[in-house]
């Protein structure tokens, strides 16, 4: 313990025995942060309120002074707690480190290209809840007229997640084109997902791929929640849906495909359960209110819808998402 | 944010009712004492799911998880009283068409 210590405290115990105001309690108060600060521990505490005791009343009788060795001896495992919860604060600011890095990483290695086809608008939003996206999103496109596009989200959150997201990754990658059909692709991807992924793991997907030069979309869902298919000649909304189980259940799993044709200003509108599974002090926000977002701007570049219809759900749920939220939306123009 | 779990087995029959919400929070919790019993030959599974309000994801893969080992070792999961939003939620994942589910007589959504 350095002397400049126990004489300052010392002196502040003087004052406050002496006087026993608040301002001594104040700078009896601050002193104990500043001993915080300088990992000294409770019973070292006690030990210097002793000696300062026996320097200004010596004549105290021996039961205090017993009395005081018997409270340092209660008070060293509260000094070893303490140190346990400063290595502790140490071992989580390490962890924090590396959750920013594994971030980054996911950051970089999941990073995807707009398509960009004549004829075809897209707009796109991925906002992860915490620090790593559970949500997934992958272009492939070749500039030969399609665009497939991969909407993922991964039930499990955390660093497992984003691996299990690079398994989705090389397995687009390894079919490696963009004309690739939505049944092969979710095929594919959950013969690897089933084979590497724990058992309470597991994607959902919703595949589709874009034929500029037809404008027509084809999709497959593994698990999925179903897009929305809005017809601008209408006004109407629909579902797109196609059966499929979820990645990584069964590896007999076989998947669906459809097709629709799109006209100028239809549009698709691809999203995770973020999206749809929101809910306000009144209950769930039900899928006609998406629905009426979408059309408040449907005149809008792709890109001003996605951001809409986030901004306006953001604010019903009080600017608390629960879950990560990805909105894809497909215009023919 | 509360899930109340009672479970109970006898001669390798295990019945049981959840209660509350079932989200990334509570799943734990369920999951924990579904594991249990996850290890037994042949366990025949009934969970009465009617006292559930809400189920994310992350509580379907609690079941799912459940429903792979017990099948995996010559058991059978059943659940039963599913709201429609919860129906809906084994359907669009297409567990409904391969897990055994039953949905709750004249329960409304939400």
């Amino acid at each position: 313990m350095p002397q400049h210590i126990e004489a300052q405290y010392q002196e502040i115990l003087n004052e406050y025995v002496k006087k026993q105001t608040e301002q001594n309690l104040y700078v009896g108060q601050n002193f104990s942060r500043q001993l915080i600060l300088e990992n000294i521990s409770p019973e070292e505490v006690i030990s210097m309120h002793k000696a300062a005791i026996r320097e200004l009343y010596s004549d105290l009788p021996d039961v205090v002074w017993h009395s005081f060795d018997f409270l340092i001896e209660m008070m060293i495992n509260y000094g070893l707690a303490l140190q346990e919860r400063q290595s502790l604060l140490k071992r989580q600011e390490e962890l924090k480190v590396e959750m920013d890095l594994a971030a980054n990483v996911q950051e970089t290695l999941l990073k995807t290209k707009l398509p960009s086809l004549d004829g075809l608008d897209i707009g796109l939003l991925s906002i992860p809840a915490k620090k790593m996206n559970g949500d997934y999103i992958y272009f492939v496109s070749d500039y030969d007229g399609y665009a497939g596009v991969a909407v993922a989200d991964v039930i499990g959150k955390g660093l497992p997640a984003a691996l299990c997201m690079s398994m989705i990754k090389f397995g687009m990658d390894s079919l490696n084109s963009s004309h690739a059909l939505p049944k092969d692709v979710l095929g594919v991807i959950n013969r690897i997902v089933e084979k590497s992924v724990d058992d309470s793991m597991f994607v959902s997907m919703f595949y589709a791929n874009y034929d500029a030069g037809a404008a027509s979309l084809t999709y497959g869902s593994a698990g999925h929640e179903p897009a929305i298919l809005y017809r601008a000649n209408t006004g109407e909304f629909d579902e797109l849906e196609a059966k499929g189980l979820l990645l990584g259940v069964s590896p007999a799993a076989v998947y669906e495909e459809h097709s629709v044709t799109l006209e100028k200003g239809d549009m698709v509108i691809m999203m995770t359960d973020g999206v749809t599974e929101g809910r306000t002090e009144e209950g769930f926000i039900e899928r006609e209110v998406i629905y009426k977002l979408i059309e408040q701007k449907k005149e809008q570049p792709a890109q001003a819808i996605v951001q809409h219809v986030y901004d306006e759900l953001e604010r019903m749920q009080n600017a608390e998402l629960q879950d990560d939220f990805t909105l894809v939306v497909y215009k023919k123009v | 944010m509360n899930i109340q779990v009672n479970l109970t087995e006898n001669d390798n029959k295990l019945k049981g009712d959840i209660h509350g919400e079932i989200d990334a929070h509570t799943a734990p919790v369920l999951r924990e004492k579904l594991e249990a019993y996850q290890a037994q030959e042949g366990l025949n599974a009934e969970l009465d799911l009617s006292g559930v309000d809400y189920m994310d994801s992350t509580g379907l893969g609690v079941f799912v998880a459940f429903y792979k080992s017990i099948n995996a070792k010559g058991g059978h999961l059943k659940l039963t009283g599913l709201s429609s939003r919860l129906k809906r939620l084994f359907d669009i994942t297409g567990l409904g068409d391969i897990m055994d589910i039953e949905a709750a007589v004249g329960k409304g959504g939400n």
